[in-house]
């Protein structure tokens, strides 16, 4: 791939990336969340089509319109939701989108499948319904489906933030034995540990650029020391902004959360025993990549997923007693934040009916002006207050939410990403106005981004799978340096 | 060559106008085509069934009488499909509303006051279609049990109750075997206007329809309503309490019904009979997603729908058509105007195979 651009609104997902896969070798992809590894592999496999660049095969330059393109030309990708029939059988799935003859000789179909199950140590019932498989299995199929398509590009979108400590060790197997074939795959994740021990190559994105590409024995030392050398190379030596912060931190503890135990979506333990507490006028930060428990931790805060074990309080309270008056920024913006079909005034008074209501009438006309102030007071684009949300680009649609929320002004609130996918400017309003809600209160800042974190906080968090690494406070000289190896699950060694 | 739908990128302004009446003129070239092939001349037969139906104030005022308890059921499915809650037991609910309204004017009317029996029967009417609803409303909030399901089901747990009720214990013993119960007394008559049978129920189903738009548009309640539908995550997130939500939505809708029930009892029978069930509850279905769950549309279509039902009795009369073409025709309107509210965000896309 040569040049490869892909613009989003706000944002290039993919400015100018050269990306070159040799055969025969597993070629890991590394960056943060939004460092644009996927999009550049959607481009690969066809889902997307680039803004500039191009794509050649064994020298031959190719155009793909749909991922059926790229499958032709043995290019295929397995995404991180899977694209299975739940109701159909392994055998079924396999069979959709087969090139084949009217007839289907499903007997036949299915031995074969048992044949490529045994051959690549995969070990699936070619007769089971998905709907019966776990994750790990399930993810199986679809490297079978792969695997019976005949490719020789084989993409994998973080496929082991699925999966156990074991079934991450058999993946690995079945991609050492698929790449001694002479089939390429390339691996995308943010794990660094798995990336020293299974790549040929690894490239590491990030703001949508090609950092470097190293082969791991040329790292310095194996291990834990490979780990640390990539994780800088992953967040950068960027500047900090240089922010006017007068510490109003206190003692007072606003938010205290003890031994918290919190299942995640698959019933599996998504963090385990923490213990935190955030002080009045503090900007208390989780830094974490994507996927480490800290979904779940915000959603245990805010009563949207059950406590397992342990304690929240808030102001000495049970913070059940006080979810109403907690202003939260979700990360996921359309899904939760807004409500796409409704207009951008009913979405202004999502969490803030309570302001604007007489009895049980909601004052509309007092909304409407308090929504015109906030949104020209936070530049939001948009040509009137009843056009409908869903209609507003992704960065006016998160100045919506963030001016709802900030305008609550709420003693406690929670944001998560909040500056994913904006521009500079609007990124410095946003930290400025986070820098304010503080004053009386406390604000926790859940983000993958170490320049936000240390702009802003005066404490961090640092999660690693569910479990505390650290806990550490940015007056410390040392903190910038050691927070990378600690995202990445490396304690640093005093 | 190959069609494919891919999403509009620029609305479709003033021209989306076009679509509804473009259907609907294509619902109508299907029914000419019905026509013909009975041997009627389809202009004639058109002609006549607009006659029968918008013709005179008497007809009109038997549409408007078909109409009533299709803007009840309209706006009861309407209000549940607002929450995304979708609710196929308008029928059922209006038996049960018309069967416990009954049950007041037979055994109460001679023992409260005279001008309580009206209001106790419609309060009763309303108890006994909210009562109905609420059993798919519990089973969805609190089991997570698919609501299409058991209230399509509790439709004909309803129906043969009914049945039991006129068959059985009410049986109207003076009755020499009619399927009924015996006539209400004069108390528990509905009033009927303008010497024609337009009755209570018409005032009551346009002020539900008032009601419920103001509660929907101006209410905290009726927009947290409107939030969970369009968005159940974002509703949570916004601490709304969803599983009451539904409980309330699903006593109103059933509660409509089963005042379209008790009006249809008592302003038109004055008896709980055979022909109560007469599939109201699942035109309502139709009712509510031809107006697009918009209480004006639901007015509109429910009359609509009543002019082709009056039009279609009309022209079996006159012209010795079978009347269940109007029944066709309705299948035709609904069938188009759906296909046209998907061209509204949707372009067909011809493309040549290559």
């Amino acid at each position: 791939m040569r040049g490869v651009v892909k613009k989003f609104p706000n944002t290039y997902a993919s400015n100018g990336v050269d990306f070159t896969l040799e055969s025969g070798k597993i070629h890991s992809l590394l960056g943060e969340n939004g460092a644009g590894k996927t999009t550049l592999m959607r481009i690969l496999s066809g889902s997307y089509a680039p803004d500039a660049g191009e794509i050649r095969i064994t020298g031959k330059r190719v155009v793909f319109h749909s991922p059926r393109d790229a499958l032709d030309h043995g290019i295929g990708m397995i995404h991180q939701h899977f694209q299975l029939v739940e109701n159909f059988t392994v055998t079924e799935n396999i069979s959709l989108g087969m090139p084949t003859d009217v007839h289907l000789d499903m007997g036949a179909l299915e031995k074969q499948v048992r044949e490529f199950s045994d051959r690549y140590g995969l070990s699936i019932d070619s007769r089971a319904h998905i709907r019966d498989l776990s994750v790990g299995q399930q993810q199986r199929v679809e490297i079978l489906r792969m695997l019976f398509r005949r490719v020789n590009i084989l993409i994998m979108d973080e496929p082991t933030a699925v999966l156990s400590p074991q079934e991450i060790t058999r993946l690995f197997a079945t991609m050492r034995r698929i790449r001694d074939e002479g089939r390429s795959i390339v691996f995308i994740t943010h794990k660094l540990e798995e990336v020293v021990e299974i790549s040929d190559t690894i490239t590491i994105l990030r703001r949508g650029k090609v950092v470097r590409t190293v082969h791991p024995d040329h790292l310095s030392g194996w291990g834990r020391g490979a780990g640390t050398e990539l994780a800088r190379m992953m967040v950068g030596r960027e500047v900090i902004f240089e922010i006017q912060r007068e510490p109003v931190k206190t003692e007072t503890v606003l938010l205290e959360v003890e031994n918290l135990s919190v299942k995640g979506d698959l019933g599996e333990p998504a963090v385990s025993n923490l213990s935190f507490s955030i002080r009045k006028g503090e900007v208390f930060s989780v830094l974490c990549f994507a996927g480490n428990g800290q979904r779940a931790l915000v959603e245990a805060l805010m009563g949207l997923r059950p406590v397992e074990t342990g304690r929240i309080l808030f102001k000495g309270r049970p913070i059940s007693e006080s979810y109403k008056k907690i202003a939260y920024v979700p990360e996921d913006r359309t899904g939760r934040g807004s409500i796409a079909d409704m207009s951008i005034l009913e979405n202004f008074i999502l969490t803030r009916t309570n302001r604007f209501k007489k009895g049980p009438l909601l004052q509309w006309r007092r909304a409407r002006d308090t929504a015109r102030k906030l949104a020209a007071a936070h530049k939001i684009a948009a040509s009137g207050l009843d056009m409908k949300a869903g209609q507003l680009s992704g960065g006016n649609l998160q100045k919506l939410i963030l001016a709802r929320e900030f305008s609550r002004k709420s003693s406690f609130l929670i944001a998560e990403q909040p500056t994913r996918g904006l521009d500079i400017g609007a990124t410095e309003e946003i930290w400025q106005s986070l820098l304010k809600q503080r004053i009386g209160g406390a604000v926790m800042l859940v983000s993958g981004d170490i320049r936000e974190v240390l702009s802003l906080s005066d404490t961090i968090l640092v999660l690693f799978r569910g479990g505390i690494m650290d806990i550490l406070s940015t007056d410390d000289e040392n903190c910038r340096d050691k927070i990378g190896p600690l995202m990445a699950g490396v304690k640093s060694s005093r | 060559m190959r069609f494919a739908l891919r999403k509009r990128i620029r609305p479709l302004y003033w021209r989306r106008y076009l679509i509804p009446p473009a259907a609907i003129l294509s619902a109508l070239c299907f029914g000419a085509i019905l026509f013909l092939w009975v041997g009627v001349n389809p202009v004639r037969a058109y002609i006549e069934m607009l006659k029968g139906s918008f013709g005179s104030l008497y007809n009109f005022s038997e549409v408007l009488v078909r109409a009533t308890p299709l803007i009840l059921c309209g706006l009861s499915v309407a209000l549940a499909g607002k929450m995304q809650i979708w609710n196929i037991g308008a029928e059922g609910q209006l038996v049960m509303g018309g069967a416990a309204g009954a049950g007041v004017a037979l055994f109460l009317s001679s023992r409260i006051p005279a001008p309580l029996v009206i209001p106790a029967m419609l309060f009763s009417g309303f108890l006994g279609g909210a009562a109905w609803g609420l059993i798919p409303g519990v089973l969805r909030a609190r089991f997570r049990v698919n609501e299409i399901i058991t209230s399509l089901m509790l439709n004909y747990v309803a129906i043969f109750w009914l049945e039991h009720l006129y068959f059985g214990p009410w049986r109207d013993p003076a009755g020499r075997g009619f399927p009924g119960t015996a006539i209400f007394t004069d108390a528990a008559w509905f009033p009927r206007f303008f010497n024609t049978r337009i009755h209570l129920g018409l005032p009551i189903g346009l002020l539900a329809a008032l009601v419920i738009w103001y509660l929907l548009a101006y209410t905290e309640w009726g927009y947290q309503v409107r939030v969970t539908g369009a968005n159940p995550k974002a509703a949570r997130y916004a601490q709304i309490p969803i599983v009451r939500k539904i409980l309330w939505i699903m006593i109103l809708s059933g509660g409509l019904a089963g005042l379209a029930g008790i009006c249809e009892t008592a302003g038109i029978y004055y008896r709980l009979q055979q022909g109560l069930a007469a599939g109201n509850g699942y035109t309502g279905i139709v009712v509510a997603w031809l107006g697009r769950l918009h209480s004006g549309s639901i007015l509109m279509i429910s009359i609509l729908l009543g002019g082709l039902m009056v039009g279609g009795d009309q022209l079996q009369i006159s012209m010795q058509v079978p009347s269940s073409i109007g029944l066709a025709l309705q299948g035709a309107i609904l069938f188009s105007v759906l296909g046209g509210q998907v061209l509204q965000e949707y372009e067909l896309e011809i493309r040549k195979k290559h």
